[in-house]
């Protein structure tokens, strides 16, 4: 078993690095950067806020790795995100109790994923194009929710969820990481993991042996559209109303991004959530280094686009055998020297 | 016909891809005036020839020579150009453009830097004219039958190219009727002096339209003879690399045949693409299923497991009625499906050979009921052991192992399943001898322990030695069944390359 972890390790390498290394720029730009303090029950400082920050995309990315792990990618999640809060704004508005807020909200995000796994995988529509449908008319749902206007909300008990904390971490947090633990569990404990990895790797052979991939691609779906509505309804806890023109706008490109940075490949197969939290907690950091450096924000995306390259170059760089190349050519070197 | 000087000669060819020799010393001849058909197994060589007579591929070493003098086919512009013009099975046109647009495309005539469509609607008509088609040319092309885009294909292959024309199964998608038309223009062409060359898998088209036939097999030439100099039963042994000489059926084993036939298919078909058919496997036999590429062996195999499902028929099991629409159906019945294809349809490459030998188990497990990581270690270690499968150790990704081994890894993730009825098709194709033997000596050892196998091969001399009963498929239907004494190659061969009725060679 240590065996097994020090080869996750390594494969981890290239992510972990880029996490310190962000870690330690943001430190020298503003030394504060570590400092955490507890304050009226509830933990802050910089790193706290990075992961507050960072949960709607950790909780995004956990349902994109499943399905880009399926050779599929999901682009509806930032509409389905403002369709979601929207509905929790507008019900909370209409005097409904939390619950059942929270559940129609919820139920509305696996709608949507549903419709886009029945477009994919009983229609065999190109995943891109199928959730692109949603993409574009989750927005028009969204405004038709809120009639075209930022509907917001003063009920204190949906606002816990954006903005509350329990034993002194802050709710976004907290539900991220249930999130990732049942996630992980789940896939891990059964064989959903091995499953979908197959049918990301081969559909055509999976189905030949004897996997329902139609029904497994639904699910994977599905769940991708619940996390997305979970995320909105951080989201707009948060911001105390809904804005259903911005509400996780981009979004679905930060979470593939998270995903990719993981180290889950775009063509399906081996995936890792953990990788992919960690992705999503790498562009975080990096987004709220920038904001407390005193950059303009401009540079925000430049930066951004520098680091992942360098990331996705190390990776493909260590897949291919980079490192023990090196340290081949290393000690031959060493070798002829004596 | 046959006198006619030489139009495009091809003169000891080779051409190898990484590790494997696609073309060995191949020589091909076609005259103007005749239609020649390459005929071949998959793998033969005959569409490696066809990429190295188009310039898709540069050979290795050989000549290439039309009317005589060498050229070097640089890429297919340059085919064309020396009067090469190719159609391809998948008719390579653009649906959504007009008729005349599919001809002229490219080489649209042009009036003050624009297209001048009614010159080139006019051109269009005069094209297709000579073939007695006469089609609304600004029409989508969509709208017409694959016939006619086949047709529409042909006429500009012709107008472009206008000396050898070569043809990659034209008649794989058309009915009987469509067959005929296409036919006739090809006459005409031949009358025109074109030399063609016809690829296909129907024996009947070769004799009824072919006048000189050659034979690839592994890359060789098997023969090359005037179709009306030789039988049709000396051509299929051209095809399948024996003669009715040296057929014996001393490997043969014999096995009592089974008191009762547990798996029975009535009727059983699926339009277009097999004829309804009845089939009968106990447990403790093998039955052979032998013919030759596209006569129906591998729609055989999917309609049984479900892949694509029977519309028509009843099965049986153990006497009581079921269904069969799903492989996860089939599967629940105790069968099992090594596939043709073994990359596409068979393995997960980049899964290790333990998760792929445990997959089949655990899709019919549920998503649930997780085989932990040691019996899965367990499982893969039995077999990697029982079959000798050869990998360093069982987490390697399985598409690294040699053919042989992934078709090991595949029998190995049926065979974890304790199937009742397992199916095999072409499970020898592509690996090396060792792994053959060995392939079928598993074979003959798990129907000896009770399994019912059917059991897919082009390999005539492998169906003989392990099959308890043959059944033969021509032309997407099953023609006939031998058993016992009867199982010796030249029969199948006779029963392979039998005509129809009603049509004379």
């Amino acid at each position: 078993m240590s065996l097994l972890n020090v080869k996750v390790l390594t494969k981890a390498m290239p992510q972990l690095l880029s996490l310190l290394l962000i870690l330690f720029l943001n430190y020298l730009a503003f030394p504060g950067f570590f400092d955490i303090r507890l304050q009226d029950g509830r933990l802050f400082g910089s790193l706290i806020d990075v992961l507050n920050r960072g949960a709607p995309v950790i909780i995004l990315a956990i349902g994109m790795t499943a399905v880009i792990a399926s050779r599929g990618v999901d682009l509806s999640v930032g509409a389905v995100m403002a369709v979601s809060g929207a509905l929790a704004a507008t019900m909370t508005v209409a005097g409904y109790p939390l619950p059942i807020v929270i559940l129609a909200t919820l139920g509305a995000g696996l709608l949507c994923g549903l419709w886009n796994g029945i477009l994919v995988a009983y229609f065999d529509l190109q995943p891109i194009v199928a959730t692109l449908i949603l993409m574009v008319a989750g927005r028009g749902i969204a405004q038709l929710i809120t009639e075209g206007s930022i509907v917001t909300f003063n009920e204190p008990s949906l606002i816990f969820f954006g903005t509350g904390s329990f034993a002194g971490i802050p709710m976004p947090i907290l539900i991220a990481a249930l999130l990732l633990i049942i996630a992980i569990t789940v896939v891990r404990r059964t064989a959903l993991g091995l499953l979908i990895e197959s049918i990301g790797i081969n559909r055509s052979a999976s189905s030949y042996a004897g996997l329902n991939s139609k029904l497994l691609l639904l699910v994977i779906y599905a769940f991708c559209g619940f996390c997305a509505a979970l995320a909105g309804i951080i989201i707009a806890a948060d911001i105390r109303g809904a804005d259903a023109n911005n509400a996780g706008l981009w979004l679905e490109l930060d979470a593939i991004l998270a995903v990719v940075v993981g180290g889950t490949s775009l063509f399906g197969g081996r995936f890792s959530i953990l990788m992919s939290a960690l992705g999503a907690i790498i562009i975080q950091a990096m987004n709220t280094g920038i904001l407390l450096s005193g950059f303009p924000p401009e540079y925000n995306l430049i930066l951004k686009a520098l680091v992942i390259i360098v990331i996705l170059l190390s990776q493909s760089f260590s897949s291919a055998g980079g490192w023990t190349f090196i340290k081949a050519e290393f000690l031959s070197k060493g070798r002829k020297r004596h | 016909m046959t006198d006619n000087p030489s139009l495009l000669a091809v003169e000891n060819i080779n051409k190898s891809f990484i590790g494997f020799k696609a073309l060995d010393s191949v020589d091909f001849t076609v005259r103007g005036g005749e239609i020649h058909a390459l005929l071949g197994e998959n793998g033969a060589g005959k569409s490696t020839l066809i990429k190295v007579l188009t310039g898709v591929h540069q050979p290795d070493s050989g000549l290439i020579k039309i009317d005589g003098q060498a050229v070097n086919v640089r890429d297919t512009q340059h085919a064309q150009n020396l009067g090469i013009g190719t159609v391809y099975q998948e008719v390579n046109l653009l649906p959504n453009m007009s008729v005349a647009d599919n001809l002229f495309i490219g080489r649209q005539p042009m009036r003050f830097g624009f297209v001048n469509r009614k010159l080139m609607e006019q051109n269009a008509r005069k094209l297709l004219a000579q073939y007695d088609l006469h089609l609304d040319v600004a029409s989508d092309l969509s709208r017409y039958s694959v016939a006619v885009q086949q047709l529409v294909a042909i006429a500009r292959a012709v107008d472009m190219s206008g000396r050898v024309l070569i043809l990659d199964e034209p008649t794989a998608s058309l009915d009987r009727h469509e067959t005929e038309i296409l036919f006739a223009i090809l006459r005409q062409l031949r009358a025109r002096g074109f030399g063609i060359v016809f690829i296909t898998h129907f024996l009947d088209q070769v004799y009824e339209i072919c006048d000189r036939v050659t034979v690839l097999r592994n890359g060789k030439l098997a023969g090359s003879a005037l179709t009306a100099e030789l039988p049709k039963i000396e051509l299929v042994s051209l095809m399948l690399g024996r003669t009715l000489a040296v057929a014996t059926h001393d490997t043969h084993r014999d096995r009592p045949a089974p008191e009762i036939r547990q798996f029975s298919f009535k009727g059983v078909g699926r339009s277009r693409s097999i004829a309804p058919f009845d089939l009968d496997i106990g447990e403790g036999e093998v039955v052979g299923i032998a013919g030759l590429l596209g006569s129906g062996r591998t729609e055989t195999a999917k309609v049984l497991f479900g892949i694509d499902a029977a519309d028509t028929g009843q099965i049986h099991i153990d006497g009581n009625p079921v269904l069969i629409r799903t492989p996860q159906e089939a599967i629940s019945y105790g069968f099992g499906l090594c596939p043709e294809d073994r990359k596409s349809d068979g393995i997960i490459g980049d899964l290790s050979v333990r998760e792929n030998i445990c997959l089949a188990l655990q899709a019919h497990m549920g998503w649930f009921d997780r085989l932990s990581t040691k019996q899965q270690v367990i499982l893969a270690d039995k077999f990697v052991k029982a079959f000798d499968i050869r990998t360093t150790d069982i987490e390697k990704p399985v598409k690294f192992l040699s053919g042989g081994n992934q078709q090991k890894v595949i029998l190995a993730r049926w065979l974890a399943t304790n199937p009742r009825l397992l199916i095999l098709d072409e499970p020898t194709r592509g690996i090396d001898v060792g792994a053959h033997a060995e392939i079928i000596a598993l074979i003959n050892q798990l129907c000896d322990d009770g399994m019912a196998l059917l059991v897919i091969s082009s390999e005539i001399d492998e169906i003989v030695a392990y099959s308890s009963r043959v059944v033969v498929l021509r032309d997407r239907s099953h023609c006939g069944e031998l058993s016992g004494e009867d199982i010796i190659p030249s029969n199948i061969m006779r029963m392979i390359a039998a005509e129809p009725e009603g049509v004379s060679a």
